[in-house]
């Protein structure tokens, strides 16, 4: 086993000189994290905002669950997704089980309540100052819904890279549902987590510098961006 | 609202929303109530002003006029019909404006009530004309000044030619140039043949704008006289007080 140092100078080698095996798992990572993001957005976007300036029976119990889906344990998800793309299950036939496509659906499972939910909520801030306005001008509730997201976006821009570093950070449940099959399911967690376990620590802290990089780089892109519309759009 | 050739009815093309009448009408938003016992016509061409204390109701009465809030009791009518019509606008205190350019909002407005195109663009450029911010027509509408954003609300306004506008304290917190520069365009739109009503806690301005008067106290409206009169000789106890600077 490498010491420490050793370890920390074979990883920056690693990144460094872009080592083809570290792209590859680093490129299936952003592959399957930025495909699931953009199907939660497709969902999460719309329902936040239908939730917020919708009224209906049962709203405030879905805006409670939602919330709580916040909180979906990984593991859970990943056992859920398993069940249903298993052989035996109502979407065997697929043949997604142990594929990146079926990564894509346990992480998008997994970020669509956030991004509901911190939809919901800065729309409906947003809906407190605009509601009289936009009922005065005529706007119904679906115009109302699509006009908030629009002014919303800097904000909501935001709530889409949280889903994402939330996305590229689980390991949990893309582990149960991808198998970790190297050169095929592996993504930078799962692989940090075999490799750590293997001992073999350059890999793994190779990309764990990559993956905090690529946290603070989506933080840095969401401050710059609120600074940029504030700024530019009030 | 579409025709048979498939073009699209703009607000000044709507039926008419006029004669408003208000029977016996109580608000209560949010539960609290507010007013009681309103029964009130306004009809098309004039300029009516409400005063009273705060709290006395005159925003709700003016939000129940325009349909934001539904009355809890009695009922409401818009040239006879019990749907608000489309022919009408409100400009706020504080201006609510979109994230986008001066004139985008202009035409935001001018989409809902179904103006698009060449028609659309001639009325944002007339009506920021007539506000003066034909050049600030491209700035973010969130960063103008507080006195340009009810500007622009105003262009708005004028942008949609509605038959009736509601005003609530349009210039309370502009300072006295920026308020007798909005008190020009409210004189100008209602050259244009729109009917005002306004809430405002400026009797000079008051003065200067109504055509009559239509005072509230707790919630009732205690009188409804023409300005002249109403500040020569209130009517009511309620408004002599007010107009002495008194509290009830």
């Amino acid at each position: 086993m490498n010491t420490v140092s050793e370890s920390f100078v074979l990883a920056a080698g690693l990144v460094t000189h872009f080592d083809p095996h570290l792209v590859d798992i680093v490129f299936l990572s952003l592959r399957v994290s930025l495909t699931a993001t953009f199907f939660a957005a497709c969902l999460g976007l719309p329902l936040g905002a239908a939730i917020a300036v919708g009224r209906f029976p049962g709203r405030d119990a879905l805006i409670v669950v939602l919330n709580a889906m916040m909180g979906l344990p990984p593991v859970v998800v990943g056992l859920v997704v398993y069940l249903l793309l298993s052989r035996a299950g109502p979407l065997g036939s697929l043949g997604l089980l142990f594929t990146p496509g079926a990564m894509v659906i346990a992480q998008a499972i997994l970020i669509t309540p956030i991004i509901a939910a911190l939809t919901r909520q800065t729309v409906s801030d947003a809906w407190g100052e605009y509601r009289e306005q936009l009922t005065s001008l005529g706007a119904g509730t679906y115009r109302a819904a699509m006009t908030l997201l629009w002014d919303t976006r800097f904000s909501l821009a935001t709530v889409l890279l949280a889903g994402f570093g939330r996305a590229i950070a689980e390991v949990g449940a893309v582990m149960i549902v991808g198998g970790n099959i190297n050169g095929v399911t592996r993504v930078m967690t799962t692989t940090i987590a075999l490799e750590t376990s293997k001992g073999d620590l350059p890999l793994a802290l190779a990309l764990g510098l990559v993956l905090i990089a690529i946290v603070l780089l989506l933080n840095s892109a969401a401050h710059a961006t609120r600074g940029w519309a504030k700024a530019h759009f009030g | 609202m579409r025709r048979a050739g498939g073009q699209r009815r703009t607000l000044a093309e709507t039926v008419t929303g006029l004669p408003i009448v208000l029977a016996d009408v109580a608000a209560a938003p949010g539960g609290v109530p507010v007013l009681a016992g309103i029964d009130l016509m306004l009809d098309a061409g004039g300029r009516t002003v409400l005063l009273g204390p705060n709290g006395a109701g005159k925003s709700t009465l003016l939000r129940v006029l325009h349909g934001l809030i539904p009355p809890s009791a009695g009922w409401i009518e818009w040239g006879g019909a019990t749907l608000r019509p489309r022919g009408q606008a409100m400009v706020f205190q504080r201006p609510v404006m979109l994230r986008r350019s001066a004139a985008e909002n202009i035409r935001y407005a001018l989409d809902l009530a179904g103006i698009n195109g060449a028609d659309a663009d001639a009325r944002i450029a007339e009506a920021l004309d007539e506000v003066g911010l034909r050049a600030l027509a491209n700035r973010p509408a969130r960063v103008l000044s507080g006195g340009e954003q009810q500007k622009l609300a105003f262009a708005r306004v004028w942008a949609l030619r509605p038959e009736v506008v509601f005003l609530d304290e349009p210039t309370a917190s502009l300072d006295p140039a920026a308020a007798r520069s909005v008190e020009k365009i409210i004189v100008d739109i209602h050259r244009r043949g729109t009917t005002i009503v306004m809430t405002t806690h400026n009797l000079v301005q008051a003065k200067r704008l109504a055509d009559d008067i239509l005072f509230l106290h707790a919630g009732r409206v205690t009188e409804r006289t023409p300005a002249r009169e109403f500040f020569a000789e209130p009517r009511s106890v309620e408004a002599a007080a007010f107009l002495e600077g008194e509290r009830l």
